[in-house]
């Protein structure tokens, strides 16, 4: 019986976060660094035709202008990905460290090193860029046109690819007399993920090798992308990872650490410390890949699928980052959410002159739940049925196999995470007094589902490192290639650890540092991997370390190992239960022996073929103000199937974040451009509408725990799910509340204005 | 690290004066949450600043003998929200300044900051355009006092003289005697946002709570600067209380506000939510004045 596993202990990095007293990049950066400032570019697209630094040059303070005509001639990829051995499969490398062509308004062009941020600053003022303007483009569907300016070399069309799915025979399907034709486009909006601490990092040389210390999610990967982007071998690149302070995707990626490092390099090795301003993470990260969505629905009157066409168009921004495996996965939900047997299915990533999209917390399955879900509505609608029993009817069955993962749900997951959202908001009575309303204040309730999928096998490799080392008083020290975000894995890990190896949970001293020097291999944090996939190379590495601790407990007794069992530290004879002694005690003797002297460690990689379905749903209940144009959030419940709960707290905390996440980007969040020039317009805290507390209702997570077979502590993915469907449940309320059908998030006042005019609700 | 070239510190109004004579192109500032912010941007860099923000005498909200309210221009938007004399005699001014940015801001913040500004979209602006506020200016020649609609001259630019600094908002008997009052902002989000419309409605009615005597309505984000609806008044002074009348004051503010076009909001809406706010604040003036519509 685990005796950690499941319960809600505090986290492990609690006490440090909450006094302050924990140590982020910045904390730990010497006030002696040099700082790096970036200019960035003022055009959307064109070529960088001279750098004037003379005056940046005079100005006290100043180190070293370099500009994009001093960068070693190398490409690189950025996206945080295992390295594919098969050339195809390896990301796009299109980015120089600064950039001659400029793809965006904000792509890097120079940057200036100075003894503090003022004449930093000063210096970037005092540069004087002459630009080769070209046209630019910031709309996806209008790069693909003819005679559009190419914004890479390679790629025809700014098509970085295109992919399709293709089952039964559609065009032959649609010819079935007496069928209903629902069609809608759907846009989802670019947005930002906001973690609270900006991507910042400092980088020195030591011993002839280059170190860095980043605000990271992916400290292996990007110690691998420092060394591909100077032309270095890798072993001569060190990264460290601290805490961070979030990172929701945008931080897996390797941001600015190469240029960063570079710039240590063309000053001595001296240390360096480049650190993003929120506007420039707005622009100069990443961002969520805005996808329009066209769907074709063909029904029998009863509500049976016949036949869908499914076309995404999704706006890569100026380079391929994660490129496009995050509309592909988009796509890759909607035959299976609903199978249907005849099917038309494309997907587009496409360059445009905007900051590039990268990852971000759901992976192209918020976009394509809003499009999905709010289309499930408007079928519903077209054929005036209920929306929970359409859902029932068509959603993905109990004991359903995908061909391609292999994945099977392996539970009647859907029904009974819509029985208990349906329940917790009393969606039934509710749905049932809200319809029909008028009155210039109305309500609504609304639901969607969403499909999930742990992990990227079989896509790419998933594997992961532990490594544990025993102490004299026989505690340990634990650490993976698996990092703490904020998320609490660190939590998570040590109770399964604690179980694992049998030591109480008080025992176990989790490394929260990365330090690629000495963390074994793990890829990081990303597709909501980490408790799933870390559970194996900690059972894995558990039993190492116990199978050596019981083998020495054999040396130390005398007794046969098979009779011999780590329970909460104490090394027990299994026959009568005795406690023969204290693991610390075993450990004292091990180390300290003159005759069989051992340092007791274990570490192990565990390579995982496997993946996991995590589904749920939300429900959202809203009140609009029909004059104001304003959505009130009254309600909401997200509902999941992650498998048996770690730590129901972390969690729930969890949900609670992806909920918050969604609620924005139903509601309020969209980076705008200015179609003029390109320009960012709200690239800060204001402008951008990030949700705020009141702005939230008291938000209710709800679980499902189905273990998952595949899974040693019987857990699937909550990371990114909680982000996934509360965007259309949201739309679907307000469709209910007004009749109101909105195609586009976020919903804001300004398109309710629209909408509501266009419908007759108001006049003017 | 802010690019600043020197900060002089006032401890006394005649010392900040001395400071500005001094140093008539340093920027005054108070508690700093826009002066920072901007100088973070760039704007500023390099600026000599003045700071006010050590006056304590410049603190506070009193009765003066005549009943004129004095606001002074350091009081913190929440120390204004919590002071008495703002409750029993101006309470939507409290309300108003309660909907600044969140918490922190309302600490540091200051009401003569805000009005300083000279932006149309300061939550305190509108009230105080629509209680006929004064503003006291103290400089070199002593002391003036100018109505808030002539101190704001455009965007951004208010008519402080050289050597000036603002010492006080004042809030007449005259303006809040037998008067209330409610403010709307309407932001695209429920805290830390600025107005994409504000609208302020104050009304005095008849002892029978029948009739309108007088009511104010004044709005910021409507122009470049906080203005007043005088059709809108009109329309409502004098005339019995009632749902219509509500309905046609709302309407009325159409002919005095001209919001414009960008992309936070379009003039379209705008005018659209000035309707709709005017109504429902002076449906609820009237009500906080124990009138029935």
């Amino acid at each position: 019986m685990p005796k950690n596993v499941g319960k809600s202990v505090a986290r492990v990095d609690a006490f440090e976060k909450a006094t302050g007293r924990a140590k982020y990049m910045d904390d730990l950066c010497d006030r002696s660094a040099l700082i790096v400032k970036i200019l960035h570019s003022t055009i959307a697209h064109g070529y960088v035709k001279s750098v004037d630094t003379a005056e940046a040059e005079t100005i006290p303070g100043v180190v070293k202008v370099l500009t994009c005509f001093d960068v070693p001639d190398i490409k690189f990829p950025t996206a945080g990905h295992p390295w594919s051995m098969d050339p195809h499969h390896q990301d796009v490398a299109d980015r120089m460290l600064l950039n001659r062509h400029v793809r965006y308004y904000g792509d890097e062009v120079a940057v200036v090193i100075a003894e503090d941020e003022v004449a930093a600053a000063q210096g970037v003022r005092a540069l004087k860029v002459e630009y080769e303007e070209l046209p630019f483009v910031l709309d996806p569907q209008k790069s693909m046109e003819e005679g559009v300016p190419q914004i890479h070399e390679d790629c025809p069309h700014n098509v970085l690819a295109h992919t399709d799915i293709r089952r039964g025979d559609y065009q032959k399907a649609i010819q079935e007399p007496g069928l209903i034709r629902v069609e809608g486009w759907y846009d989802t909006p670019t947005v930002q993920h906001c973690h609270i601490e900006n991507h910042g990092c400092f980088a020195y040389e030591e011993a002839g090798r280059v170190v860095v210390v980043s605000s990271t999610q992916i400290p292996h990967i990007v110690r691998r992308v420092v060394g591909q982007a100077l032309g270095i071998s890798w072993g001569k690149v060190r990264l460290l990872k601290p805490y961070i302070g979030g990172g929701f995707g945008n931080k897996q990626d390797a941001l600015y650490e190469p240029l960063c490092a570079w710039c240590s390099t063309q000053v001595g090795g001296r240390l360096v410390k480049l650190e993003c301003s929120r506007e420039e993470t707005f622009v100069s990260n990443r961002v969520r890949h805005a996808i329009r969505t066209h769907i074709i629905s063909w029904l029998r009157p009863d509500g049976t699928f016949v036949a869908r066409k499914f076309e995404a168009f999704s706006n890569q921004g100026a380079y391929a980052s994660h490129g496009h495996g995050v509309v592909a996965k988009g796509m890759g939900a909607f035959p299976q959410l609903y199978p249907c047997d005849n099917l038309e299915c494309d997907a587009y990533s496409v360059f445009t002159n905007t900051p590039a999209s990268g990852a971000m917390r759901g992976y192209g399955i918020p976009q394509a739940m809003f499009a999905g879900e709010s289309h499930i509505d408007d079928v519903c609608r077209a054929l005036n049925m209920d929306p929970v029993a359409f859902r029932r009817k068509n959603l993905m069955p109990m004991g359903y196999v995908d061909g391609f993962s292999k994945n099977e749900l392996y539970a009647d997951t859907f029904n009974q995470c819509m029985n208990k959202g349906m329940e917790t908001i009393d969606f039934v009575r509710k749905y049932k007094e809200y319809q029909n309303q008028t009155g210039p204040v109305r309500r609504g309730v609304g639901v969607a589902v969403f499909w999930y999928n742990t992990a990227v096998w079989p896509i790419a490799l998933e594997s992961s490192s532990c490594r544990m080392v025993l102490n004299q008083d026989g505690s340990l020290q634990f650490q993976t290639g698996e990092t703490e975000i904020g998320q609490g894995c660190d939590t998570a890990y040590s109770q399964m650890v604690a179980d694992a190896v049998g030591i109480p949970f008080e025992d176990v001293h989790v490394i929260s540092t990365q330090d690629t020097d000495i963390t074994p291999y793990g890829t990081g944090a990303y597709a909501s991997r980490q408790t799933y996939i870390g559970g194996f190379s900690i059972m894995q590495t558990a039993k190492a370390l116990r199978e050596r601790i019981l083998n020495i407990a054999h040396e130390q007794t005398r007794m046969p190992v098979s009779n011999l069992d780590l329970v909460d530290g104490q090394i027990i004879r299994i026959s009568d239960g005795r406690v023969l002694k204290s693991l610390g005690d075993l450990a004292m003797e091990s180390l300290y022996s003159m005759e069989h002297s051992q340092h007791i460690t274990a570490e192990t990689t565990a390579q995982i073929k496997t993946n996991a379905y995590s589904f749920g749903c939300s429900f959202a209940e809203v009140e609009v103000d029909i004059p104001m144009c304003k959505v009130k959030l009254v309600n909401m419940v997200n509902v999941h199937d992650c498998g048996t709960l770690i730590n129901p707290a972390l969690a729930e905390a969890q949900v609670h974040g992806g909920m918050s996440m969604a609620i924005g980007f139903g509601l309020s969040e969209q980076l705008l451009f200015d179609e003029k020039t390109g320009k960012p317009l709200n690239n800060n805290l204001l402008d951008y509408k990030l949700s705020t507390f009141l702005d939230h209702p008291d938000l209710q997570a709800e679980f499902v725990e189905n273990a998952e077979p595949t899974s040693p502590y019987g857990t699937k993915a909550l990371g990114e799910p909680p982000a996934c469907s509360g965007a259309p449940a949201i739309r679907n309320a307000i469709a209910q509340a007004t009749g109101v059908y909105v195609r586009r998030i976020p919903i804001t006042p300004h398109v309710l204005y629209a909408e509501f005019r266009k419908a007759g609700l108001i006049e003017d | 690290m802010y690019d600043m070239k020197a900060l002089y510190e006032a401890g006394s109004v005649d010392e900040a004066v001395a400071l500005r004579v001094a140093h008539p192109d340093a920027q005054i500032i108070a508690g700093g949450s826009d002066v920072l912010v901007q100088m973070r941007e760039g704007k500023r860099a390099g600026a000599e600043l003045i700071s006010i923000y050590g006056i304590d005498a410049l603190r506070g909200v009193s009765q003066e003998a005549d009943g004129t309210l004095r606001i002074g221009s350091l009081t913190s938007f929440s120390h204004i929200t919590k002071d008495p004399l703002i409750q029993q005699y101006i309470n939507v001014l409290g309300e108003a300044v309660d909907q600044v940015g969140g918490p922190q801001i309302r600490n540091i913040g200051t009401i003569g900051g805000n009005t300083c500004n000279g932006v149309t979209s300061a939550d305190s602006a509108s009230t105080l355009f629509a209680w006929d506020a004064i503003v006291e200016l103290t400089g070199p020649d002593g002391v003036r006092r100018q109505p808030i609609h002539d101190f704001y001259l455009k965007a951004g630019k208010v008519d402080l003289h050289p050597g000036e600094i603002q010492t006080a908002i004042l809030i007449p008997k005259e303006s809040y005697e037998n008067t209330f009052g409610h403010y709307i902002k309407y932001a695209m989000r429920n805290a830390m946002d600025i107005a994409t419309l504000g609208t302020s409605v104050n009304v005095r009615l008849s002892a029978d709570k029948k009739t309108v005597e007088r009511t104010r309505i004044a709005f910021g984000v409507a122009g470049p600067v906080p203005l007043r609806a005088a059709t809108a008044e009109q329309t409502a002074n004098g005339q019995p209380v009632s749902q219509e009348l509500a309905e046609a004051f709302s309407q009325a503010v159409k002919a005095d506000i001209n919001p414009r076009d960008s992309w936070r909001a379009s003039r379209d809406f705008r005018m659209h939510i000035a309707v709709e706010s005017a109504k429902r604040a002076f449906i609820e003036s009237v009500r906080l004045a124990g009138g029935e519509l």
